[in-house]
C-alpha cells in the first residue's frame, strides 16, 4: 500500500533554487514529490544504492527492460544489478528524458556566456556535470561515477530517422513527478537547464522537493505490474530486504 | 541511412584478428589508425566501449554522442564523444547503416529481469567486460580497471529503433554477412569489446558468431 503525500506523513520539504545542486539519502518506503514551481524546470538526477554505491541507475537497463525510451508513471528506475532503485508513482508531465545527458562547462559557456561568482554571486552560471562532481565528491565518488542521467521535466523525442526534438514548454508551473524509493538510495540532483534547452538566456527554474513516508509497494502495485519484467525486478529488489 | 564503403585493403592491415562470440577484446588503437569491425556471419551485436588511453577516466559517453549529433543512431560521420566533450573516434565507413547506443550491454542481473530469474547464470557481456578490465593494466599507473569504468556502450550492428511515441523496440538485425563499420581514432584510444553471447533475443539472431577486427596504420590508408 502506497500512502499519498499528506500533512500527516511529510518528512521534510525544501526548495532547490534554479541552477543549484543537492544530494541526500532516501530510505526504502519513502517517496519524493518534485514540483516544477514556475514551469520549464529541468532536474538532472543520478541514483545510487546508498550502501553499495557501485550499484547505480542504469539508463540502458531501465530502457530495455521496459521497452521505453522515456520515463513516466508506471516506469521504474533500474540499477545495473537488476533491482529497482525508484518507481515513478505519480506524474503530471508524461515524459521525462533520460537519453540526452547533462550540461557541462563548455556547453554552458558557449550557450550563455560567462557569469562567474565574482560578478554574479549565486546567480553565476553553473553546469550539471560540475555540479554532480561536487555532490558526488561529498560521498567519496567522482567523475568516473557519472553515468547517463535522468532529466526530470524535460522531453526529447526522436523521429523515424532518429532525429532528436526538444519540446519547449513541456512542463508547466505546478507540474510534478513522484518517486517511491524501493531501496535505500543516494539521490544526486542539479537544477541546471537541459543541455538542449534552446532558450538563449540562462534561466534555471526552482523545484520543490517534498519527502514523505509512503510504505512499500503491495502485490497489486501499479509500477510492479506495469511490465512483466518489473515483477522480476521487484523480486530481485525485495531479496535485499528479507 | 548512409552507406559508405571503405577502400582499405585487408591485406595491408597491421592487425587482423577473429574474435569468437562470448569473448572480450581490449586493444589500443593509436591516433590516426583506422579500426574496422566486420560482421562475418551477420546480425552479431558487438558491445563496445572506448577510453582515452592516456587518461581512461575520460571515456565514451553515449548521451553526449547522441545529443551532439542530434540523432539516436550511429553511422558514417558520427563522432564518438567522450565524457569530456572530445572526439574519441569518427566513424568513416559503414555498410550496415545504423548502430545502437541506448540498449547497453547484457548482464546476468538484467537478464534475470528481462527474461527469467534463472537466466542469470548465462554468459553475458558484462562478465566479458569485467574479465577484460580485471586482467588489464590500462588504468592509471598500470592498474586494472573495474566496474566504475563501465558505462553505456555502443552496440555495433544492433537494431534498436525508438518510436516517436518514445517506445524502445528490439528489431531483427539489419546487418548481414560481410557488413562492416570502420572508425578513425582521433586520439590514442583503448577499445573494449564484448562479442555478445546473448541467446535470449534476436540481437544475435539467436546464434552468436565471430567478428573480424582489423587495424590499418595511417601510412596504409
Amino acid at each position: 500500500m502506497t500512502e499519498p503525500l499528506s500533512k500527516m506523513n511529510t518528512l521534510w520539504e525544501e526548495t532547490l533554487p534554479g541552477g543549484a545542486h543537492c544530494s541526500f539519502q532516501m530510505k526504502r518506503g519513502t517517496a519524493l514529490r518534485l514540483t516544477d514551481l514556475e514551469g520549464g524546470a529541468n532536474l538532472s538526477t543520478l541514483l545510487y544504492n546508498r550502501d553499495e554505491k557501485l550499484e547505480r541507475y542504469n539508463m540502458a537497463d531501465t530502457l530495455k527492460a521496459q521497452h521505453t525510451a522515456h520515463l513516466s508513471r508506471g516506469f521504474v528506475c533500474y540499477s545495473d544489478m537488476g533491482r529497482v532503485l525508484a518507481s515513478v508513482i505519480g506524474d503530471s508531465v508524461g515524459w521525462h528524458d533520460t537519453i540526452c545527458g547533462m550540461s557541462n562547462a563548455t556547453l554552458v559557456e558557449k550557450k550563455y556566456g560567462r557569469a562567474d561568482y565574482q560578478h554574479a554571486r549565486n546567480a553565476m552560471h553553473r553546469n550539471a556535470t560540475d555540479s554532480m562532481i561536487i555532490e558526488l565528491g561529498k560521498w567519496g565518488l567522482g567523475r568516473r561515477d557519472i553515468v547517463p542521467n535522468i532529466n526530470f521535466f524535460s522531453k526529447v523525442s526522436a523521429d523515424e530517422e532518429g532525429g532528436l526534438h526538444y519540446q519547449c514548454g513541456h512542463s508547466a508551473a505546478g507540474d510534478f513527478v513522484e518517486l517511491r524509493f524501493e531501496m535505500d538510495t543516494l539521490v544526486v540532483m542539479s537544477a541546471c537547464p537541459h543541455p538542449m534547452d534552446p532558450n538563449p538566456k540562462y534561466d534555471p527554474r526552482p523545484v520543490l522537493l517534498e519527502a514523505w513516508r509512503c510504505g512499500v509497494p503491495a502485490e497489486n502495485d501499479y509500477c510492479r505490474n506495469h511490465r512483466p519484467e518489473n515483477v522480476r525486478g521487484f523480486y530481485n529488489t525485495e531479496l535485499l530486504y528479507r | 541511412m548512409a552507406i559508405v564503403e571503405s577502400n582499405l585493403n585487408p591485406s595491408q592491415a597491421s592487425y587482423n584478428h577473429v574474435l569468437p562470440a562470448g569473448e572480450s577484446w581490449l586493444h589500443e588503437v593509436k591516433c590516426g589508425q583506422v579500426f574496422r569491425i566486420l560482421d562475418l556471419e551477420g546480425n552479431q551485436a558487438v558491445d563496445t566501449l572506448f577510453y582515452n588511453a592516456r587518461n581512461p577516466e575520460e571515456r565514451y559517453s553515449a548521451v553526449d554522442t547522441i545529443r551532439e549529433q542530434g540523432n539516436l543512431y550511429l553511422t558514417a560521420g558520427t563522432q564518438l564523444m567522450s565524457t569530456e566533450g572530445r572526439v574519441l573516434m569518427t566513424i568513416v565507413a559503414d555498410t550496415c547503416g545504423r548502430h545502437d547506443t541506448l540498449g547497453g550491454a547484457c548482464a546476468a542481473e538484467s537478464n534475470s529481469v528481462r527474461y527469467a530469474v534463472d537466466k542469470k547464470y548465462m554468459h553475458s557481456c558484462r562478465d566479458s567486460f569485467l574479465h577484460a578490465l580485471g586482467h588489464c593494466d590500462c588504468g592509471p599507473g598500470k592498474t586494472q580497471m573495474d566496474k566504475r569504468d563501465l558505462t553505456a556502450n555502443v552496440n555495433f550492428f544492433m537494431n534498436v529503433p525508438v518510436t516517436p511515441q518514445g517506445e524502445l523496440t528490439f528489431e531483427d538485425g539489419i546487418s548481414a554477412p560481410g557488413k562492416y563499420v570502420e572508425m578513425r581514432a582521433e586520439m590514442d584510444v583503448f577499445v573494449l569489446i564484448s562479442n555478445c553471447p546473448q541467446l535470449n533475443n534476436p540481437c544475435n539472431a539467436y546464434d552468436p558468431t565471430p567478428v573480424q577486427l582489423l587495424i590499418w596504420d595511417a601510412a596504409a590508408q
